[in-house]
């Protein structure tokens, strides 16, 4: 056994996304994992918190405590924090509209406790724009998300000088179907965007902007084709550097750096065979680990089960467990960088670097990231990138091992408990969390509270920096509705594009066309049997913004022949079933990835009766666990997909029978 | 046998006049549906609905304009005028479907863009695929438009403005509005083809872009012929931003002062009249060619027949259309028989 060289380098910040039911519970796990080698702390928020409602705002319902942890006011921060040293702790808040509002509170926390907020450290998300293409927590228009930003940055710079007040993502992109080209395309326009906005506010003379450009900092996605992420990240580096220089005039090299934090892939993991995930994980983190000079400031890693259900406390030790044997273990971290001189890296860096600054370039010349996103330009990309992806499973060409080949499998002992390997969240934490707010609501000061908020109002209008008067009504007690609708009375609200609208792709996949043309067929015989076109409606309940599954079911079934009314993301089951009616359509679709399916199918269908539309047939997809999906079989939904059925064609064909079946027809059974 | 469950035609009109949501959309459904045995109740339907009052009541709306000029923004904006004002709204959007070849599916995305609050009950929207009918309207939006404005006081087909679309929706609308795109060539294309003759108002959104917005505002303004236009009538060009909220009122205001208008020109009723009919010839040439207009007797003798009838010209269309059917028929009847 060769002893380990002393000189090794730093290991990156290891970190578990993590966050669930209430501040208390999310505080004991913190501390757990804290005690584990965790060394920074990646908070997991949830959906109201994220879309500035409060836990007994009817938006909420369902919702609290499920993908996150809630946080309502400056107690419930106090309480995540509870026994955490603020100022020796680097945490990471994946937060985005309300990003100001909770750095607000994190600092109001730090003021109470007697902490000087120069010596915080962490992160806030805060990248607005890409919540417009994907993972959907957007509160207001373009023009003032970028304007929170720039006055988080322009804030933090002065007051936090620490902390990174934004991550600009591209995690998120690739979650959404981008490639890596369109990842360092999309990313940069981002940043640029960014920065040019501080740079217009004027808030930061020229002299200091370089201490503004080295706070901007990434956050990236890993997939397993982990040679091409691992150049990926190189050519961002070597982008970013030349980019800061020449647009930004960034002399000093170190202020040009890359930083970037990283979870890899969540897309690519299965339900099927799930512990083969594992490998999948320790693989997408060589791309990011092995370049020395590309590698990761910090890394967090998800869990083997993520695409069943919550992870339990173990599977997150078992996902920061892979980070420490690649960190302490292997000698990865006593070597400077093994990819230097090697010709064949180089040449695939240069290749995504040409094909990024084409798409920078033609982004740019209309107008911009917001102007594209605006006009539904990269949103409809997004689409059409992910649909190919779908497609090439769908075909076999993309191989995923347990899903479209090497199916057979002895049953696993890791699925085999009767907790089937997931964590519930707590059921009573909804109720918890009201009773705890609206206590809260009855011991502050109300006089303090109204003056806070009309200083907030008075800020978002003037457009001073509005963060001094969200730690203001943080310390004042304010409540995170409460900041929410004061900024969404100012700020109006905002539906971008869904991308759907993108044509049909006539080409079609491979050896699969005949499915495709089957599947008209069927839909034009069963809506001529029934007088007129199948109609469906793709409807996505609740404040989850992931849209990924919804839009792509939507642009399959037009293009197998179905009038598809989609009305994006964040409806209640009342607009839902409304909409149904109105519409008159033969099948509903439902699409919820937030764990909040039972209560949201079960107040869908309840909808549906009030209007007389009880045998209008539901089906539903998601992260649903096998016993859920029987639960919800029973209220009425006439299917459920999960993620392991990966062939949209499937799905289509099985819709239709749905539709079939409840107006008395006979169903025609699986596609040739 | 297929459970249609089809429901009452005169319990429904009943339950339609009385404006609840249910039956409205049951008769909308009925009236798309093709089958022979919903045609029939399609018909008494909206024979039980017809009358005198088809030629007066309410007010048809049709908005129109190339992709991208913020034509759901604007109608959005406008149902909000029309909402406070305590006056109801049914929408009929239309969409364009792929073709048939490619699957006929459409993807109906209207109602995203026409934000509303969730449990209003003036307000009704339908989306619609055009299924590739009559340059760009399906057909079914006539008697859907028909339907709807037996329980709303106001009902408003939009549709994507190519091509021909235009001339089809000023067959619907009392009032037409054409939605144009700010610095776009598209509006010079409409101003050159001719079409400027249809619109009854203008509206440039997105004055947010200022210049770019008022140039065609302006050249709008300069470039429509108005030799054949009517007298009395000013056709107004609004220039607005629906995202900004502002010209809002101004412009909500010219479409009850342009109906207005045509009440006291005595146009409305003859106008609707006219509407109809054209509807109907438009689908029997469309469903049988000029042989099966001639099989009545040509076109004179078919606008006649409906002048006659002219509050219940769908049941008129249905017995014209049977007629040729069974003359059809009969006209084929030894040639098919062995």
């Amino acid at each position: 056994m060769v002893a380990p060289r002393k000189n090794r380098d730093q290991p990156w910040l290891m970190r578990t996304y993590s966050g669930h039911s209430s501040a208390r519970a999310s505080n004991a796990l913190y501390r757990t994992n804290l005690a584990k080698g965790q060394t920074g702390l990646s908070v997991a928020f949830d959906l109201p918190t994220q879309t500035g409602y409060d836990a007994d705002s009817p938006l909420a319902r369902g919702e609290v405590g499920k993908v996150g942890v809630p946080i309502s006011h400056i107690e419930d921060m106090d309480q995540l924090f509870d026994q955490i040293p603020l100022d020796q702790m680097n945490t990471s808040m994946t937060i985005n509209a309300t990003a100001a509002w909770l750095l607000s509170l994190y600092i109001g926390l730090a003021q109470r406790r007697g902490i000087d907020p120069k010596k915080l450290s962490g992160t806030t998300q805060n990248d607005i724009i890409k919540e417009y293409l994907s993972r959907g927590t957007y509160i207001y228009p373009p023009g003032p998300s970028m304007r929170l930003i720039a006055d988080t940055i322009n804030y933090t710079i002065r007051h936090v000088p620490k902390w990174n007040p934004t991550n600009v993502c591209s995690y998120h992109l690739q979650e959404a179907g981008a490639t890596p080209v369109q990842e360092l395309a999309y990313a940069l326009c981002t940043a640029m965007a960014v920065l040019d906005r501080v740079k217009a506010s004027g808030e930061v003379p020229p002299e200091e902007f370089p201490q503004v450009v080295e706070r901007i900092s990434f956050f990236v996605n890993a997939g397993i084709r982990f040679i091409e992420e691992c150049c990926k990240l190189r050519a961002f580096g070597e982008m970013w550097d030349e980019l800061t220089l020449s647009r930004y005039q960034v002399e000093d090299p170190k202020l040009r750096r890359f930083r970037y934090g990283v979870q890899v892939n969540s897309l690519g993991l299965t339900e099927a065979q799930p512990e083969n995930n594992v490998q999948r994980i320790v693989l997408e983190m060589l791309a990011v680990a092995l370049s020395k000079r590309a590698r990761a400031r910090a890394i967090q890693l998800p869990a083997w089960n993520e695409a069943m259900g919550l992870p339990r406390p173990w599977d997150q030790q078992w996902a920061l467990r892979m980070q420490q044997v690649m960190a302490f273990e292997t000698d990865l971290l006593e070597y400077e960088d093994i990819l230097d001189g090697s010709p064949v890296i180089a040449a695939k860096v240069s290749e995504l670097i040409a094909g990024a600054r084409r798409e920078i370039d033609n982004v740019e010349a209309q107008g911009g990231i917001i102007a594209a996103i605006e006009s539904g330009y990269i949103k409809r990309e997004l689409v059409g990138s992910h649909m190919s992806r779908l497609r090439a499973i769908e075909s076999g060409e993309l191989k995923i091992i347990g899903v479209n080949c090497f199916q057979e499998t002895a049953e696993s002992p890791l699925t085999m408990g009767s907790d089937g390997a997931i964590m519930k969240s707590d059921p009573a934490a909804e109720r918890q969390q009201i009773e705890r707010l609206q206590e809260h609501r009855r011991q502050r000061n109300d006089a303090d509270v109204r003056a806070a908020l009309q200083g907030l109002s008075d800020t978002a209008k003037s457009g001073d920096n509005i963060m001094p008067s969200s730690i203001r009504c943080a310390l004042a007690g304010v409540t995170t509705g409460e900041w929410g609708d004061s900024l969404r009375a100012v700020f109006g609200e905002f539906r971008p594009p869904t991308g759907v609208d993108i044509a049909i792709d006539s080409r079609e996949v491979l050896g699969r066309k005949d499915q495709v043309t089957e599947l008209r067929e069927r839909v034009g015989r069963t809506g001529n049997a029934l007088g007129r076109p199948l109609k469906i409606l793709v409807g996505k309940p609740g404040l989850d913004g992931h849209s990924n599954g919804a839009e792509q079911v939507a642009v399959k079934a037009r293009d197998v022949g179905f009038e598809v009314v989609y009305d994006g993301i964040r409806l209640t089951p009342q607009q839902i079933a409304q909409a149904a009616q109105e519409e008159g359509v033969h099948v509903v679709g439902l699409s919820i990835l937030s764990g909040s399916h039972m209560e949201l199918v079960g107040s869908v269908l309840q909808e549906l009766r009030a209007r007389d539309l009880a045998g209008l047939p539901v089906v539903a997809g998601g992260i649903i666990p096998p016993a859920d999906a029987e639960r919800l079989m029973a209220l009425g939904v006439r299917a459920i997909y999960t993620p392991k059925d990966f062939s949209l064609n499937a799905i289509m064909g099985d819709i239709v029978d749905v539709v079939r079946e409840s107006n008395g027809l006979e169903r025609l059974g699986l596609l040739s | 046998m297929t459970n249609l469950g089809l429901p009452d035609p005169e319990q429904l009109a009943a339950r339609i006049l009385r404006g609840e949501r249910a039956a409205v959309a049951s008769g909308l459904n009925l009236l798309d549906n093709r089958l022979p045995a919903a045609r029939g109740r399609a018909v008494r339907l909206l024979a039980c609905l017809s009358g005198e009052r088809w030629l007066s009541a309410g007010h048809l709306i049709g908005v129109t304009g190339p992709p991208g000029a913020g034509k759901s923004s604007l109608v959005s904006a406008m149902i909000r005028e029309w909402r406070l004002a305590g006056t109801t709204v049914g929408v009929l959007a239309v969409d364009p479907s792929s073709r048939p070849e490619l699957g006929g599916g459409a993807l109906l995305g209207d109602r995203i863009r026409i934000k509303t609050p969730a449990q209003d009950d003036g307000l009704f929207i339908r989306s619609l695929a055009n299924r590739n009918q009559l340059g760009g309207v399906a057909g079914e939006v006539w008697p859907m438009s028909w339907l709807m404005l037996a329980c709303f006081d106001i009902v408003v087909i939009e549709t994507v403005g190519v091509g021909q679309t235009e001339i089809d929706i000023a067959e619907i609308g009392d009032t037409v509005c054409y939605v144009a795109q700010p610095a776009s060539g598209d509006t010079i294309q409409y101003l050159k083809s001719g079409i400027i003759e249809i619109p009854d108002i203008f509206a440039v959104n997105k004055a947010d872009l200022g210049a770019a917005a008022r140039k065609t505002a302006n050249e709008i303004g300069r470039s429509a012929p108005r030799q054949d236009r009517r007298e009395g009538w000013d056709y107004p060009v609004c220039l607005l931003s629906a995202t900004m909220q502002t010209g809002i009122k101004e412009f909500h205001a010219h479409f009850d002062r342009h109906r207005r208008f045509l009440v006291a020109a005595g146009l409305l009723a003859r106008q609707r009249s006219q509407h109809q009919s054209a509807w109907v010839l438009r689908l029997l040439k469309e469903e049988f060619g000029t042989f099966g207009l001639e099989l009545l007797g040509g076109r004179a003798a078919i606008e006649k027949r409906l002048g006659e009838y002219r509050s219940s010209q769908f049941e008129e269309y249905e017995r014209m259309r049977e007629h040729i059917l069974s003359r059809l028929l009969s006209v084929n009847q030894p040639t098919l028989s062995p």
